[in-house]
């Protein structure tokens, strides 16, 4: 791999992250993380999905005529996205029961269509790949980060490992829906800060 | 690289029918090699509850299965022997609807264990009901006797603090498991 094809690989974990930079995908971002583990494998199905749909389409693109690619790209989508939500019915109910209705949401997550509209379809497959992975790393850092923010505050544990003592009081607010905007909007803010700081 | 394909009917028509084909068919391949695993999970889950609900059995609690109400009774034997039942159960008056239990009772109606299977509670409130810390103080104890209802409704069970809802869907649930499970018995009495 050269320099030029990692680029494409790491745009999507910093400068163009797409929860913290482009905000896209902001339903399953708020509504699924309020546990760690929840985050992890919700990046975890959505980069899957994310690498395969954008290796299909960059496969595809010269076969599909303009006029359909949105009804053609949507097709490649729900199939992964089926193929995740099965796999994970099956191997592991109990993470698939804690997301519930947002793994078959994935089909109409704004990252995936968004990626392969402004990349996949005009670029070749490799590099299509590439950004798919990084794309798909970048939103589970974010959502993890996010998850275990919310996870310490409100519960008091990390990936279900209690940091607290049992009766101890936590932030309540931040596991309820209202705790996702705020941290949400803290986690963009300190991003954003660091990403000029850091001049990325 | 070669030319993308103009946008003509054909081309679309025949563009859209190729990919639905290839991906239906991908479906398909996936579908047939997780339909046995996912109905094993879920059968997993089912004898899992009942297991954490019951004293140790060594039947296929599902094979005997009863139906009715909306319940669903497991008969729990060991070495043919009935210990009691394991019942599938649950309410409406959740704070957010629908909550399922699996509550594990003995022949003379003393419960057991209990284990919330489904629910939507409040997080950090409500669904402290699914900690021992709430579950405890039914273990052992018989609904005949013992009143399933809160203390606020002149009942003898401890609520969550500010989830008084929730423990009260709880109960409701629970009752109707213990009314289930009278049913039943009587059914069997009358039978010959």
């Amino acid at each position: 791999m050269n320099m030029g094809n990692l680029k494409f690989f790491t745009n999507g974990l910093i400068k163009e992250n797409p929860t913290f930079v482009f905000v896209l995908g902001a339903c399953p971002t708020l509504a699924v993380t309020t546990a760690a583990i929840n985050g992890l494998g919700m990046g975890a199905a959505t980069t899957f999905v994310l690498v395969f749909s954008n290796l299909i389409i960059a496969l595809l693109k010269n076969y599909i005529p303009d006029k359909v690619r949105i009804a053609a790209f949507i097709v490649v989508i729900a199939t992964f996205v089926t193929i995740v939500d099965l796999v994970m019915k099956a191997y592991t109910p109990d993470l698939y029961k804690a997301l519930g209705i947002f793994i078959p949401l994935i089909v109409v997550n704004c990252i995936i269509l968004g990626r392969a509209e402004a990349f996949a379809q005009r670029n070749k497959v490799w590099p299509a790949v590439l950004d798919g992975l990084g794309m798909g790393l970048g939103f589970t850092l974010a959502i993890t980060l996010l998850a275990s923010v919310r996870e310490i505050l409100g519960n008091g544990t990390i990936f279900n490992y209690p940091l607290v003592g049992e009766n101890a009081s936590t932030i309540l607010v931040f596991i309820l829906p209202p705790g996702a905007f705020v941290t949400y909007g803290l986690l963009i803010a300190v991003f954003n800060r660091l990403k000029l700081k850091l001049n990325i | 690289m070669a030319k993308k394909l103009a946008s003509t009917l054909p081309n679309m028509i025949l563009s859209l029918t190729f990919i639905a084909m290839v991906m239906s068919a991908a479906l398909t391949f996936v579908y047939l090699k997780t339909r046995g695993p996912i109905e094993e999970a879920a059968k997993n889950k089912e004898v899992n509850a009942i297991k954490q609900v019951s004293p140790v059995f060594d039947n296929d609690p599902t094979v005997e299965a009863r139906t009715f109400d909306g319940l669903t009774l497991y008969p729990v034997k060991s070495q043919n022997e009935s210990l009691g039942y394991a019942v599938k159960t649950y309410t409406e008056k959740g704070f957010a609807g629908h909550i399922e239990l699996m509550a594990g009772f003995r022949n003379d109606g003393s419960i057991v264990n209990i284990t919330v299977l489904d629910h939507k509670e409040t997080p950090g409130l409500g669904t402290k009901m699914t900690e021992s810390k709430f579950i405890n103080q039914f273990i052992g104890k018989n609904p005949g006797s013992f009143m399933l209802k809160v203390k606020k409704d002149g009942g003898q069970v401890d609520a969550i603090t500010a989830a008084t809802i929730s423990s009260r869907a709880f109960c409701d649930a629970l009752q109707r498991a213990y009314e289930g499970l009278n049913k039943v018995n009587d059914s069997l009495k009358v039978q010959p």
